[in-house]
């Protein structure tokens, strides 16, 4: 009898320390749940090997949940983000942007400005004034006096790669960025610059100091928020 | 056990169902007087096996309006667009009859008489219950009409031609409502219906010959169509058959995407969410035990033979991979291959690794991905997608170590191997 007490308790005790060593400490965190993401997007300033990935870290959480689900349900389309986030709730990626928004990361060290001082001038007067004859709004407009965003749903235009902005220009002068979400008003606003235009901006951008917070929502004009309507909602989203 | 008489019930029980007998009749007329209720009934049974059949997963377009078609399917006979099932007038069911309904799902025949395309996996669905498909026509006239007008299919010349597709059917399909086999328990019967009826697991899970015609209903796994995924064999226990495992773990995989042995990836993970794992405990459980008999017959072909010494050429080709591993796998799926139980799938022993196709494995350091969102698991840990951050041959080397590290044993894959895994719907 007390050989059978004790072959059983061997078992237990065999059994118990066969199950802790099986379960290493798996941190459960956002931050681990996503490594996914992390991998490209980073965790400082990392970027991938052609410097193309944009940052997401500080970005409202509105414009990060749109688009999280654009890219799932096919209306932005980047392959890579479609195949990962294919079986997301919107639960899960509401969560997520929510965790992105919050990080506080610095950001990278400006770009050179590469353009004349002419071009410069050119395109600041985009970036502050429009052109109110081809019915251009300033960018500043829309993005907030800092180009930082506005709560929750405008990104921010600054802190970006150079070949990630120009990659959405391109996108959205030719249709491929956004797919049926009509009125998209950045693929229309995009279309009315000229190449030089567009060359510019990609460089000017970058190449911008960084300061501040994304701005607090209700600066939009009126006729700005019927104009980028599709942008400026979000169903399930929550702050 | 007490002595049952012919007709397999005891005395005791005879009695009771000779009552029930009496009593039916009283009920049925209960039932008729009450059609609205039934009604109510009938089309939440028919939503459930339409889950159950996954309706939604081919005749949905990503992000579009559900059962309003239009996803298409490329085939090497041509591409293939879902009809709208919805019960429009114009574009979608809503002239349709029971009859009509019937006709496509049992017999492959479109409302006007024509010969429907085998994409339509009527193949399978022609072992549904009457019952189950007037309720589950119930359903979809029940659902709000949507106004979508899909592309028309663009076939290949010669498939276009219903002579053909007639003699198609003639070989291949096997019109007829599915049979108990009483020699056989409930679960195991409600599990064969499911799996090879209505869940048409069959449509991915066998090879199919020159012609787009499933082998046979034997699950022996086999190259998706128009995907870059492998459906690995539901019988050999070199892949993904079940023979060993419990019923638990096996209801645990389907309902919930993942457990300690596997988690499911790419269109199985997609199922898991969109079917699976509304499917009740008892569907799944029955299901469960027909995937684990199908297993058991072939639980000793994956015996290890004797393996080759491996030559030193193909050591050093795996040595390349070892500390690719290191950098990039290892933090998560640990030194050994072991993994986290429920979190991230071990690697030494896992056939989705050893499967003869690498096909798979190679698709999940390219892409990486998160396993379904599930009540069970509604907050997956998910995997980076490596394409952008090593190369070709860098996969290559990593993905034929795991292969052969810790036990395991598979063919080396070759950088072009990987290459040619690329692409995919989006």
């Amino acid at each position: 009898m007390k050989l059978i007490v004790f072959i059983l308790l061997a078992l237990l005790s065999g059994l118990a320390s066969a199950q802790e060593s099986a379960s290493p400490a798996v941190p459960d965190t956002l931050e681990q749940r996503i490594k996914s993401c992390t991998i490209c997007h980073g965790d400082e300033d990392r970027a991938g090997r052609d410097a193309y990935y944009p940052r997401i870290a500080g970005k409202p959480a509105g414009y990060l949940f749109n688009q999280l689900r654009n890219f799932r349900d096919g209306r932005r389309y980047y392959q890579a983000m479609a195949i990962l986030l294919e079986n997301l709730s919107d639960e899960y990626l509401l969560e997520m942007a929510q965790y992105f928004s919050s990080l506080k990361y610095p950001y990278p060290e400006p770009a050179a400005n590469t353009l004349s001082a002419a071009e410069t001038q050119a395109v600041e007067t985009l970036i502050h004034t429009g052109d109110t004859g081809r019915d251009i709004p300033a960018c500043s407009a829309c993005h907030g006096k800092a180009l930082m965003g506005v709560k929750p749903f405008i990104p921010s235009l600054l802190g970006l790669p150079h070949a990630y902005v120009a990659a959405q220009f391109g996108g959205w002068r030719n249709g491929g960025t956004m797919r049926g979400q009509t009125p998209d008003c950045m693929s229309e606003i995009a279309k009315k610059l000229s190449q030089e235009e567009v060359n510019a901006l990609t460089v000017w951008l970058p190449s911008q100091p960084i300061a501040g917070e994304p701005a607090e929502s209700g600066i939009l004009a009126p006729e700005l928020v019927q104009r980028c309507e599709t942008i400026l909602s979000g169903e399930g989203f929550v702050q | 056990m007490k002595h049952a008489n012919r007709s397999g019930f005891t005395g005791k029980q005879s009695f009771f169902v000779f009552i029930a007998s009496m009593l039916l009749p009283l009920f049925s007329l209960a039932a008729t007087s009450s059609s609205g209720d039934s009604n109510t009934e009938q089309v939440q049974r028919g939503e459930y096996l339409a889950r159950a059949g996954n309706c939604m997963g081919c005749h949905t377009t990503r992000g579009g309006k559900p059962y309003a078609g239009g996803r298409g399917f490329k085939t090497p006979f041509g591409e293939f667009f879902s009809p709208n099932i919805t019960p429009d007038n114009e574009t979608g069911i809503g002239h349709w009859s029971e009859e009509d309904f019937w006709q496509a799902l049992h017999f492959g025949k479109a409302r006007d008489g024509s010969y429907l395309y085998p994409v339509f996996p009527y193949t399978e669905y022609t072992k549904v219950t009457r019952e189950d498909a007037n309720a589950m026509f119930a359903y979809l006239k029940s659902l709000t009409p949507v106004a979508q007008t899909n592309p028309p299919h663009k076939i290949a010349s010669p498939y276009d031609n219903q002579f053909l597709l007639f003699l198609w059917r003639t070989w291949y399909f096997k019109e007829g409502v599915f049979e108990p086999d009483h020699s056989k328990g409930e679960d195991w019967n409600r599990g064969n219906y499911l799996v090879q009826g209505l869940g048409h697991c069959n449509a991915c899970h066998t090879p199919r010959n020159v012609w787009g015609a499933s082998q046979d209903d034997k699950l022996a796994g086999g190259e998706i169509m128009g995907t870059y995924w492998y459906a690995p064999s539901l019988i050999s226990s070199r892949e993904a058959g079940v023979g060993k495992w419990s019923t638990e773990e096996i209801v645990q995989l389907l309902s919930t995407g993942i457990n300690n042995h596997a988690v499911t990836s790419g269109p199985m993970a997609t199922i898991v969410r969109q079917s699976l794992q509304y499917l009740s405990a008892d569907d799944l459980r029955a299901m469960a035990v027909y995937l684990q008999s199908l297993g058991e017959k072939h639980s000793d072909e994956g015996a290890p033979g004797k393996t080759q010494p491996m030559p030193e050429r193909v050591r050093r080709y795996l040595a390349l991979g070892e500390p690719v591993y290191e950098k990039h796998c290892q933090g998560c799926h640990g030194k050994s291959g072991e993994g986290v139980p429920g979190v991230y799938p071990p690697l030494a022993g896992n056939r989705a690794v050893t499967m003869t196709s690498p096909l798979n494995t190679i698709r999940s350091v390219l892409y990486g991905g998160f396993p379904p969102v599930t009540a069970g698991n509604p907050r997956p840990y998910g995997m980076p997608p490596f394409q952008h951050i090593i190369r070709d041959n860098e996969v290559a080397w990593v993905v034929s170590y795991i292969r052969n590290a810790w036990g395991n044993l598979g063919s080396l894959v070759s950088p072009e191997e990987v290459d040619s895994s690329r692409g995919n719907e989006f």
